[in-house]
């Protein structure tokens, strides 16, 4: 016997769980079904070696929207995130560049690279700062559909264009061009020192399978600036217990509500019948009926696998089928035994409770991305290597440490064929080795050690092709046009009841909630219920 | 010499097509123009120049493909000398194997092409042509202003909007997407002929210091394909008789008999300026010319670094000039030919067409990245022509000249150009040899123009023939950087004209034309407010 609900989500990862949880708050019946046998999609903390909890995806929380904290009381559910500062750069002549967060400190760090460096970073900060205060609003918006003549469509233009134009015309320009360099050429514009403009260019390209002298990556870089800690922009911080603890108040404030999230249940098909969505049917063969199907997984696996062509438009299944979404990143977990220590760098230090970095000019970026692109995996990969236990001690035993390194580039495949466990030792000796050339006594700390391919990501996550962004940033894929130009409202036009929740809509992937929201927004307005969902930005 | 002290309303800095097709306009208005070049003779990078004995080649441009009709109208350059001696040359791209691609139009042959592929490049070329003719509008007047504040613009920006709507729902949403993806995700989605695929990538990449895979490229092809729109001779590349350099001495004959004065071997030293207002150019040998309207059509560095000052200009003018992209990745091969050249599987009959030695995406991808870290490609791309099979004039009878545009070559070699020439040049024959065995019997001579000398023989800063690279941050309104993007400069009565303004490089002649436009139409307006007051 089928069971009726009136909306179902697929997917319990952040934006599943935030779709749902307003959904229900609406007073809707929802149920959020999850293949695995546990909640949190690429936010997870997961105990892979006992006593350890691996936060093994997606790693530390910054975009994760205020307002959504705020209205779905986040906190009372257990969510606790931490701030941390530091952050260093290794040079390749046992120099370093830290990242300070005190003002003072972090000007004469600059000035030891370059006098004319730390004169310059105040300029940049600023010049980022004004892009992120362009680019916050429109997070918890819905983007208009720049072809349609619906008056909301044709409102939501002209607050945008009245948003830019309010820029001036400086603003504007440098705006304009901001989205369309590469980041690479955006730090030539402001900085000599090469570990300078390294250590910054990082930003640019996490995630996505670009270079970074790619046009486009200065937007990326946005993408990590934009987010903030406690009303502070551009902080990061920690979600203590590991990004498992976002799902988890998730899913908690989901339940506060009603809601109903089923484990182990992984949907097969959803059920299409004239023009409209009725429900979904589980590997195992169950039914589960509801007049509403929302999908928090990629464009590629909602439209081309859990879905029938025959029940889409031709252009949708042809834009599926061409949505860049390319694997570029993979990632260590592993297990300490002490803490590790590094060249030059004082044990003490508050630099080393930030992430370290290990390569230290643009072009040796660059040609970690041209081994991407000829199919393997970076020889001399950029790492993203962070301690959180240093200030999170919830994961792992007293005195024992676990570190989460996020790794780019690595392939989908490897020219074209399957990763081999082979393969993914030598990724992971790649990495390590990069690393204990830093820090002499590393690999004899090593208890255990979690190799993610892009592979893995897909298989175990179910991000196609392990792209952490359900889908490259790339303005052709931004806004408007994310997933796909005309298919950016969430909705799926042709099938009635059939919406998508996931990051590979608008504002696109990292740990926001915001998609989810929007969706929510938008499903309660087909409703025509009340919206409970907040809009726009008020603090800004 | 000119007599200098007769008044002059205008004086054009630079005889190319852009300084000379802008003084033509003006002087046909009634002004008095004079134009000053530096070489010895007129054209800019419409040059012919004999490289070896009665063996001579277009030295820096070679084909025509963008050159708006009307600048061959108005200037009567049909009457003055020029003339094309081919049209419509089809492109073939030679293939490793001997089986080549010949692109007549939107028609294909050869490299055993599939009739899907076939078909897929016609309704590619259709939906290109299409976003094309909507920007081609765009390219005959002056970019729009970031902030529209006068009524014609923002008349012109509906009418340029409107278009677009017209393209329906489909094509629009597909040129949002189009405009700022890479031309490599385009062609994995449309085609399967690798030759194909590399072809259109060559024309999205040329000139440009950027590869199939980096974003953006698709804009580069719609670019290169705008002269399909307007361009004389269209579709396709043309030979202008007598090399490119027969062009611009028509164009000075034109300009000429239209009242212009030309002096050549003049360089220009300084711009002379008092409280932001230009008052004339004072030239190196010291003589001063007085005018109240100057107009550069050298490229934006060169204009505001050498002959305005940093003095003259605000910091963050001086930034922004700074920081324009313009160093040059494209190299000019010149060889002299014993005989007619056969390259291996190639008819005949096909050695006149454009011949591109790309043979796959992933070949120009690797070809690219070594320049990203100041190093020439290994195995280069080339944009061959053998303009003597079309004009006799060129090459003694039975002989030929082979010119190819060569990428990717860096401006900042590592180790320099003067270490890295001859190797470099090794290099290119023996690439040249795979496809065409007896080149090095049958080579009498060979000239090789790195981005250095072409920069140095061309005056162009950085050896960068579009005057600044076309990239999305680029173009448009924000060409040459955002501020004097309307041909105006912070200093009253300077204007730039060259291909570092919007639209830009290739011969297309509108940057001039524009420009005249542009000031012809100042007397009439009020001052619009600078671009800072609105800060």
């Amino acid at each position: 016997m089928a069971e009726k609900y009136d909306a179902i989500v697929v997917g319990a990862g952040h934006n599943g769980l935030t779709n749902a949880a307003y959904l229900a708050k609406a007073g809707l019946k929802v149920v959020v079904l999850e293949r695995n046998g546990y909640i949190g999609g690429a936010a997870v903390s997961r105990e892979l070696y006992p006593n350890w909890k691996y936060t093994n995806c997606s790693y530390v929380c910054s975009l994760l929207r205020p307002e959504i904290i705020r209205d779905l009381r986040l906190p009372s559910q257990g969510l606790q995130v931490v701030p941390y500062g530091g952050g260093v750069t290794f040079m390749q002549n046992g120099d370093y560049f830290g990242n300070h967060t005190d003002h003072e400190r972090h000007h004469r760090e600059l000035a030891r690279h370059s006098k004319r460096d730390a004169d310059a970073y105040s300029r940049y900060e600023a010049d980022v700062m004004k892009q992120t205060r362009i680019i916050r609003p429109f997070l918890m918006r819905t983007p208009p559909d720049p072809t349609s003549l619906k008056p909301r469509d044709i409102r939501e233009l002209i607050g945008m264009a009245k948003a830019f134009g309010g820029m001036g015309e400086v603003g504007l320009a440098d705006t304009m061009r901001f989205w369309t360099m590469s980041i690479g050429d955006f730090l030539e514009e402001y900085f000599e020192s090469d570990v300078v403009k390294a250590h910054l260019a990082g930003s640019g390209i996490i995630g996505t399978a670009l270079g970074v002298y790619s046009p486009g990556t200065a937007y990326v870089l946005l993408h990590h600036y934009m987010g903030d800690v406690d009303g502070s922009i551009g902080s990061w911080g920690l979600a203590r217990g590991g990004m498992g603890a976002v799902s988890n108040a998730l899913a908690g404030a989901f339940k506060s509500f009603g809601g109903t999230v089923q484990c182990d249940s992984e949907v097969a098909q959803i059920i299409v019948k004239n023009g409209k969505t009725v429900g979904v049917a589980l590997t195992n063969g169950d039914e589960i009926h509801g007049r509403i199907v929302v999908s928090n997984l990629d464009p590629k696996r909602t439209f081309l696998k859990i879905m029938q062509e025959t029940d889409l438009p031709k252009d949708l299944v042809s834009k599926a089928k061409n949505f860049k979404i390319r694997g570029s990143s993979g990632k260590l977990n592993i297990a300490l035994d002490g803490l590790p220590t590094f060249n030059g760098l004082p044990k003490e230090s508050p630099l080393c409770l930030g992430e370290k970095h290990f390569i230290d000019s643009l072009p040796r970026m660059e040609r970690a991305y041209d081994d991407w692109k000829s199919g393997t995996w970076s020889k001399d990969p950029y790492v993203d290597m962070l301690i959180p236990t240093q200030v999170d001690p919830t994961m792992a035993p007293p005195g024992k440490h676990m570190m989460s390194v996020f790794v780019q580039y690595a392939p989908p495949k490897i020219d074209g064929r399957d990763w081999t466990s082979e393969d993914r030792d030598a990724f992971g000796k790649t990495v390590i080795d990069q690393i204990s050339s830093y820090s002499p006594n590393f690999k004899d700390l090593i208890l255990h050690c979690e190799v993610r391919s892009p592979q893995d990501i897909e298989n175990e996550v179910g991000l196609t092709e392990g792209n952490i962004f359900m889908g490259e940033l790339t303005f052709d894929q931004l806004l408007f046009n994310r997933p796909f130009p005309g298919y950016a409202q969430y909705r799926v036009p042709a099938v009635k009841g059939m919406y998508m929740c996931g990051s590979g809509t608008h504002p696109g992937g990292g740990v926001m909630a915001a998609p989810g929201a929007n969706a929510a927004r938008e499903i309660l307005m087909d409703l025509n219920r009340a919206s409970l969902v907040p809009r726009g930005y008020d603090d800004d | 010499m000119t007599d200098l002290k007769s008044a002059y309303d205008v004086v054009v800095i630079g005889g190319g097509h852009n300084g000379l097709a802008c003084a033509a306009s003006l002087a046909k208005a009634g002004k008095k123009v004079i134009v000053l070049e530096a070489l010895h003779s007129p054209g800019g990078a419409c040059a012919t120049t004999e490289f070896f004995e009665q063996f001579s080649v277009s030295s820096c441009a070679q084909w025509l493909y963008q050159l708006d009709e009307s600048v061959i109208s108005q200037m009567s350059l049909k009457q003055n000398g020029f003339e094309l001696s081919a049209r419509n040359i089809p492109t073939t791209i030679l293939s490793e194997t001997g089986n080549h691609l010949t692109i007549f139009g939107d028609r294909l042959a050869g490299a055993g092409i599939s009739e899907k592929d076939k078909m897929a490049f016609k309704s590619f070329n259709k939906q290109m042509m299409k976003f094309c003719d909507v920007l081609s509008k765009a390219f005959k007047r002056r970019p729009p202003s970031l902030i529209e504040r006068s009524f014609g613009d923002v008349l012109a920006l509906l009418g340029l909007g409107m278009k677009i709507k017209m393209l329906g729902k489909s094509d629009m949403r597909d040129l949002m997407r189009l405009g700022l993806i890479n031309i490599y995700d385009v062609m994995e989605e449309n085609f399967d002929n690798d030759l194909l695929k590399a072809a259109i990538s060559v024309d999205s990449v040329l000139g440009s210091h950027m590869g199939p895979r980096s974003p953006n490229t698709v804009f580069g092809y719609l670019y290169r394909h705008m002269g399909d729109i307007f361009g004389y001779g269209r579709p396709g590349v043309s030979l202008v008789r007598g090399g490119m350099g027969q062009l611009g001495q028509s164009m000075a004959k034109a300009v000429k008999a239209l009242g212009v004065d030309i002096e050549l071997n003049a360089v220009v030293d300084r711009i002379s300026i008092d409280v932001d207002k230009v008052t004339g150019v004072i030239l190196r040998d010291g003589r001063e010319l007085k005018a109240g309207i100057v107009v550069s059509s050298s490229d934006p560095k060169t204009t505001f670094e050498k002959f305005v000052g940093p003095v003259n200009l605000e910091t963050d003018t001086v930034r922004r000039v700074k920081n324009v992209r313009m160093k040059g990745d494209a190299a000019k091969l010149h060889i002299a030919l014993d005989g007619l050249p056969k390259f291996r599987g190639l008819a005949e009959s096909r050695t006149g067409d454009r011949l591109l030695i790309a043979p796959n995406m992933e070949y120009i991808e690797r070809a690219f990245n070594p320049s990203k870290y100041g190093q020439f490609s290994k195995s280069p791309i080339m944009d061959i022509s053998i303009p003597s099979i079309h004009d006799s004039g060129l090459a003694p009878d039975g002989k030929h000249v082979l010119s190819a545009i060569v990428q990717y070559a860096p401006y900042d070699l590592e180790g320099g150009w003067e270490a890295g020439k001859q190797p470099f040049q090794d290099l290119l024959i023996d690439c040249l040899s795979q496809y065409y065995p007896d080149i090095k019997q049958q080579t009498l001579s060979v000239e090789l123009l790195t981005p250095l000398d072409i920069e140095q023989r061309h005056l162009m800063h950085g050896g960068h023939w579009h005057h600044g690279e076309i990239s999305l941050d680029q173009v448009l309104m924000m060409r040459p950087f955002p501020g004097v993007s309307q041909y105006r400069t912070p200093i009253d009565g300077l204007y730039l004209s060259g291909a570092g303004t919007h639209p830009g490089g290739g011969v297309m002649g509108l940057a001039g034309l524009n420009t005249a436009k542009e000031i012809l139409s100042q007397k009439k307006k009020l001052k619009r407010p600078n671009f800072y007051d609105s800060t």
